[in-house]
């Protein structure tokens, strides 16, 4: 059923233009910046694009922090929110049930495609920027500076603190956000971490786009009502008021992965990033499985 | 093959089935009938253990259904209400795909499988073009194909005619004889009462949810005791026949009498020529109209708010189900 899944999922045009959209919008600032060389100021304009500029190689974590927001979100929502009501508004769900298909196992190969888009979509995002990085901003700067967390959506993770002072290494070495310089490996890693700390981050989401695609028959209104809920815990996150269910929004840790580019990692709020999204996958997909177990299926 | 007991199912305060007890044996040709929104297709999907029952039993090639479903859909081929496929892939894919969703499709044999589904439906040929290009009655016959890729024993098929062209109708139709008469079971739903006539063994007609018959059509449609003549000389006629006309319409009658050859003989005794003569049949029209009585003028038509009570009186050898057969069915060695 997995395999059956993740070729329905590669067959979709849905799949890989939403994975080339998401591509294309760091080019396109890249470009923009090589061509003007107008860098945001650190600590302003989304994280990371003010250092890459002077290096081409840490482009990636800026595109992982330009396409955070909104583009990832919204594809992992589309994909997420059609697994179970696309089926069923297609008719297919049925047949497939009859197949028969244990409702189960026909949830986990879903949660398996979704996460395999997810994984596909970030891992595109680094490699293209990567070579965006270095072929349009270029290799390092003989003069590196430091540079700082850009406030997107401002949530700046509380160990974010400050924009750090300018780096004091030369050379070729890449700086971390703390100032110090980081191997190739270490950069390596911590992208890595990045990485996964993002693809766990949209898994949150996953889990309540595809439990509301359990709820609903419709695709739209699933991937959508799961597009809500980060907006509103956006909204949230930013309002003193709400202070106090802060620490359980899904957004609140979203951009604790920048922690990753300091000297030494930032662990804390890395973690409890993990912890939160793990929460809300659990307790998302048991109810998308409790509901889907028992429903009765009328499409 | 499949038996169901005391079968209910309520959405919310709407009964959509109501005490159903229905039984389908091996071998069976079985036609559901019923006006729209008379509960069929929540039953067969009840039957699929796609929809949980309120309260009852329902046994599938001798297997309770939704606890043990798993084991016997394999066996099944279903097409509930109309077929779905997706779009974007061809006939083929589709069919491949669906076979590799579920357990015990081997891989081995699926391409042969799929030919040979593809080849009885008649899709050979325009099986690679995406489905999205298909016009209904391509559809009808993917889901058709889709049914027969695992070599069903039993076929649970939900309107199998929809959409289809006279000559479509009467290819399934074939299909479907050639099939039931190789050991495979087939149980169909229809509001097309024609089709159903022209296919079915045995009938079962749900009103407002409730299995109001359920009987053999050749014993539905004996002789009703009447005869109908044509002659060109009714009066003669009605004079010979004295009390027995039950009926004068110009020069047709209709006669009660069980045997249409001894009155053709005592009509031809008393000098009336006889332009034609027929035992008369009920239609399986009369048949279902008369038992959905009041909800008969709603044949075809989404039916009102389910009433309260069965309204038509039924005939004294229907409307009770008949006794239970053993539902373990032998398996058919033949059909993997």
């Amino acid at each position: 059923m997995i395999t059956v899944e993740l070729f329905k999922l590669s067959r979709r045009m849905r799949t890989w233009f939403s994975i080339a959209l998401i591509c294309a919008l760091p080019l396109v600032v890249a470009i923009f910046i090589a061509v003007t060389h107008l860098a945001p100021p650190p600590g302003q304009g989304s994280a990371f694009l003010s250092a890459v500029l002077d290096d081409g190689q840490l482009y990636p974590a800026a595109a992982l922090a330009l396409v955070l927001p909104v583009f990832l979100p919204v594809a992992v929502a589309v994909v997420a929110g059609d697994s179970i009501a696309g089926e069923a508004s297609a008719g297919t769900l049925r047949y497939l049930l009859a197949r028969p298909v244990g409702r189960t196992r026909l949830l986990v190969a879903k949660l398996v495609a979704v996460i395999s888009f997810t994984l596909a979509a970030v891992i595109a995002v680094t490699v293209t920027s990567y070579a965006t990085g270095v072929l349009i901003l270029g290799p390092s700067r003989a003069s590196a500076v430091g540079f700082a967390p850009g406030g997107t959506s401002g949530s700046i993770a509380p160990g974010a603190g400050g924009a750090p002072t300018a780096g004091l290494q030369a050379g070729a070495a890449i700086t971390s956000l703390s100032g110090t310089p980081l191997t190739t490996l270490q950069l390596l890693e911590r992208v890595l971490g990045a990485m996964s700390f993002i693809t766990v981050s949209m898994l949150g989401v996953a889990a309540i786009a595809i439990f509301l695609s359990t709820i609903t028959d419709s695709p739209l209104a699933a991937a959508l009502g799961a597009l809500a809920t980060l907006v509103g815990s956006e909204i949230l996150v930013t309002l003193n008021a709400a202070s106090v269910v802060q620490p359980y929004l899904p957004t609140r840790y979203w951009l604790a992965w920048i922690d990753f580019f300091r000297q030494p990692i930032l662990w804390r709020d890395i973690q409890r990033g993990f912890g939160i999204q793990l929460v809300y996958m659990i307790v998302f997909l048991g109810a998308a499985w409790a509901n889907f177990a028992t429903r009765d299926i009328t499409t | 093959m499949i038996a169901t007991r005391n079968l209910t199912k309520r959405f919310g305060k709407v009964e959509a089935v109501r005490d159903v007890s229905l039984d389908v044996r091996e071998g069976d040709r079985y036609g559901l009938l019923g006006p729209n929104g008379s509960g069929k297709s929540t039953l067969i999907r009840m039957l699929l253990g796609l929809v949980y029952a309120t309260s009852g039993s329902i046994s599938v090639l001798g297997v309770q259904v939704p606890r043990h479903a798993s084991r016997v859909l394999p066996e099944i081929g279903v097409l509930i209400e109309e077929p779905a496929a997706y779009p974007h892939l061809s006939a083929r894919v589709n069919l491949r795909l669906l076979d590799a969703a579920g357990p015990h499709g081997s891989r081995r044999t699926r391409r042969r499988r799929v030919d040979d589904a593809l080849e009885q439906v008649g899709l050979v040929g325009i099986d690679r073009r995406p489905v999205r290009a298909y016009s209904l009655g391509m559809r009808q016959r993917l889901g058709l194909a889709a049914a027969l890729i695992r070599r069903p024993r039993l076929l649970i098929l939900d309107e199998p005619a929809n959409g289809l062209d006279p000559r479509g109708i009467r290819d399934i139709r074939d299909l479907l004889i050639s099939l039931n008469a190789s050991g495979v079971t087939i149980f169909l739903s229809s509001h097309l009462l024609s089709e159903v006539s022209a296919l079915c063994t045995r009938i079962g007609v749900l009103d407002s949810g409730a299995l109001v018959l359920q009987e053999r059509l050749a014993s539905l449609q004996e002789p009703t005791g009447r005869v109908l003549v044509s002659t060109d000389y009714p009066d003669r006629a009605v004079t010979a026949l004295d009390g027995l006309v039950e009926h004068r319409d110009g020069t047709d009658l209709i006669v009660r009498f069980p045997d249409p050859a001894a009155l053709n003989s005592r009509l031809v005794a008393a000098g009336v020529p006889v332009r034609s003569l027929l035992a008369e049949r009920r239609s399986l029209e009369d048949v279902v109209l008369e038992v959905t009585g009041a909800g008969s003028d709603q044949f075809g038509v989404p039916a009102a708010k389910s009433r309260e009570a069965p309204q038509a009186p039924d005939p004294p050898d229907a409307g009770v189900p008949e006794p239970a057969p053993p539902t373990s069915a032998p398996a058919d060695p033949d059909m993997s």
